[in-house]
């Protein structure tokens, strides 16, 4: 900080030095700058910080009025054809992406685990040690993240189309609800093809890690063994990998469809909203995971 | 051309669709301020105003698709205002909207774009055992109605403006509506496409009696079809009355706007 820091200038003013008084003015409260620069910040993180607090509050309600709304109208049934169609890009089209990431991730995994166990002469547990990151962690988050950045943005820059060009209000107008046409068919298919992209994501990661292994000298027979001795017998790894990409599923069909449904602004607005999607998805996902790691695998109810 | 039968409203009638000092502001900007009008069975109402007079605005309210902040929209007699969604399919039943881009499913191809005002639209109870050679024959009938026979099979991105406001026409009267309401059917179509959709406003209203509310800019369209012409300004409104009322009418405002001149009291901003 420069020696004018120490100046004492009044409250509110900033500039330069004030104008000369001609009569000795009344005794007025001096503060000093450096008062004053932590007088602003103050105020201004406290701004800041509650349009972010009352932003995300008012977001989750919007959300879960949304869910609320999906589940009134999921009463009533769902189109087979719009959710098979769903069932098809959310989940079956997003297979070859989900099978790489998941499977390259599987292969690294090995990559940095065999040397380390080798040089302890336990490599032969290569296999359990990846297969359980994989189940547990890095195929759920994988799977969710990939399809929030594939079918989450789809699902948004649609509706957001369909928004600016009226398409939404036309369905009104047939006395359609946009949450029973659009919403209930993209979360029901999130809700049932997630978990099974997910399953076969799983396979290609502890493929991906055995194919390390076994260039690294780590037979087959003995990377199945290890998955076996690691693994609970009862398969809860994977189930509880799976119940994560549930709830990544509602988050991801949640947000691009609210995304969607409240563009505004013609073409840059429906990109906007994309770019918005996608964001707040991912940074959900891998909020919701922490939550749910603790849940299902930290706190001994499950 | 047919000729506009001009005896065929009777002013005695009950109005089908009576709107009743309608006010709607939007972010503490009035965008209608007091705006009553009745529209009674077959008649063409057709609404002018500047642009952001709240023509479209209108519309939208009678539509349901957004709430007025105060004021009653009956139509037959009923306030739909006050209705929650759910109970608002009941009247769209009744009505069907033309919007003004057409607004057609672009994921869909023609016949499934008319076809799903049939089956999913607010009749899809009634319909839902309908055969498929029905509902076929159905949409082909439509859409010689409107003059684009065979085009079933396209995409909404093959068509050219003309045809999809036909489309959106063929859509909006799937489901035998007794109000279309219309949003700036002819603006961007060349005279002789926009004459040949003034036409089918017509001849749909000749042929169902159906009621209509048509938002428009352009003169000669209105005065081929209107009935009663309504001039939004500022949010209310400025005149009501026939063709020939409107056309004789001294005050600035109208002939101003009817005229399309640059001076008057309506003070266009310039930069």
């Amino acid at each position: 900080m420069t020696t004018q820091s120490t100046q004492p200038i009044r409250a509110g003013e900033g500039g330069p030095t004030p104008p000369p008084v001609p009569h000795p003015a009344p005794p007025e409260t001096v503060i000093s700058e450096a008062e004053y620069v932590i007088e602003e910040a103050g105020r201004l993180s406290v701004g800041v910080v509650r349009d972010i607090v009352v932003g995300v509050v008012a977001y989750f309600g919007e959300a879960i009025y949304l869910l609320l709304q999906t589940l009134r109208a999921l009463r009533r049934g769902v189109n087979l054809p719009d959710l098979l169609r769903q069932m098809s890009v959310i989940g079956v089209e997003s297979i070859p992406i989900a099978l790489l990431t998941v499977g390259f991730s599987g292969a690294v995994l090995a990559l940095y685990t065999v040397g380390t166990l080798q040089r302890y002469g336990a490599s032969n547990l290569v296999g359990g040690i990846v297969a359980l990151s994989i189940v547990r962690e890095t195929g759920p988050i994988l799977t969710g993240v990939v399809i929030a950045a594939r079918a989450g943005s789809a699902i948004t820059a649609e509706i957001g189309s369909m928004k600016v060009t009226e398409q939404i209000d036309a369905l009104r107008s047939m006395a359609l609800s946009p949450v029973e046409y659009l919403v209930v068919p993209r979360l029901l298919a999130a809700l049932i093809t997630l978990p099974l992209v997910c399953v076969f994501a799983d396979m290609a990661g502890v493929l991906g890690g055995a194919i390390v292994a076994a260039s690294n000298g780590v037979s087959f027979p003995a990377y199945r063994e290890s998955l076996r001795l690691l693994m609970e017998p009862s398969g809860s790894d994977i189930t509880r990998g799976l119940v994560k990409t549930v709830v990544f599923g509602v988050i991801l069909t949640l947000v691009g469809c609210r995304e969607g449904l409240e563009t505004s602004g013609g073409a840059t607005g429906v990109g906007q909203a994309t770019t918005r999607s996608v964001v707040l998805s991912i940074v959900l996902i891998f909020v919701a995971d922490f939550l749910l790691t603790f849940l299902l695998f930290n706190s001994g109810l499950f | 051309m047919a000729f506009r039968t001009p005896s065929l409203v009777d002013e005695t009638i009950a109005p089908k669709i009576d709107i009743r000092d309608l006010h709607f502001a939007v972010e503490g900007q009035q965008i209608l301020a007091g705006v009553s009008v009745a529209v009674r069975p077959g008649e063409i109402l057709c609404v002018m105003g500047l642009s952001g007079a709240g023509k479209s605005t209108l519309t939208r309210c009678v539509a349901g698709l957004i709430k007025p902040t105060s004021g009653q929209i009956l139509v037959d007699g009923e306030d739909i205002a006050p209705l929650p969604e759910n109970e608002l399919a009941r009247v769209r039943a009744k009505m069907g909207v033309v919007f003004q881009y057409a607004a057609l499913f672009d994921s869909m191809n023609v016949f499934e774009n008319i076809a799903f005002g049939i089956t999913r639209g607010p009749r899809r109870e009634e319909n839902k055992r309908m055969a498929r050679i029905t509902l076929i024959r159905r949409v082909a009938e439509l859409l010689h109605a409107v003059g684009l026979p065979g085009i079933e099979k396209k995409l909404p991105s093959e068509l050219s403006g003309g045809m999809r406001r036909r489309v959106g026409l063929a859509r909006a009267l799937a489901t035998d509506p007794e109000i279309v309401l219309y949003d700036e059917p002819t603006s961007g179509l060349d005279p002789v496409t926009a004459a040949s959709i003034d036409e089918l406003i017509l001849s749909t209203r000749d042929r169902n009696r159906v009621t209509s509310i048509v938002v428009s800019h352009d003169m000669g369209s209105i005065y081929r079809i209107a009935d009663k012409i309504l001039l939004l300004y500022e949010g209310h409104v400025q005149i009501l009355g026939t063709p020939d009322e409107v056309r004789r009418s001294e005050d600035p405002v109208v002939s101003q706007f009817i005229h399309g001149e640059i001076n008057g009291p309506i003070q266009v901003r310039r930069r």
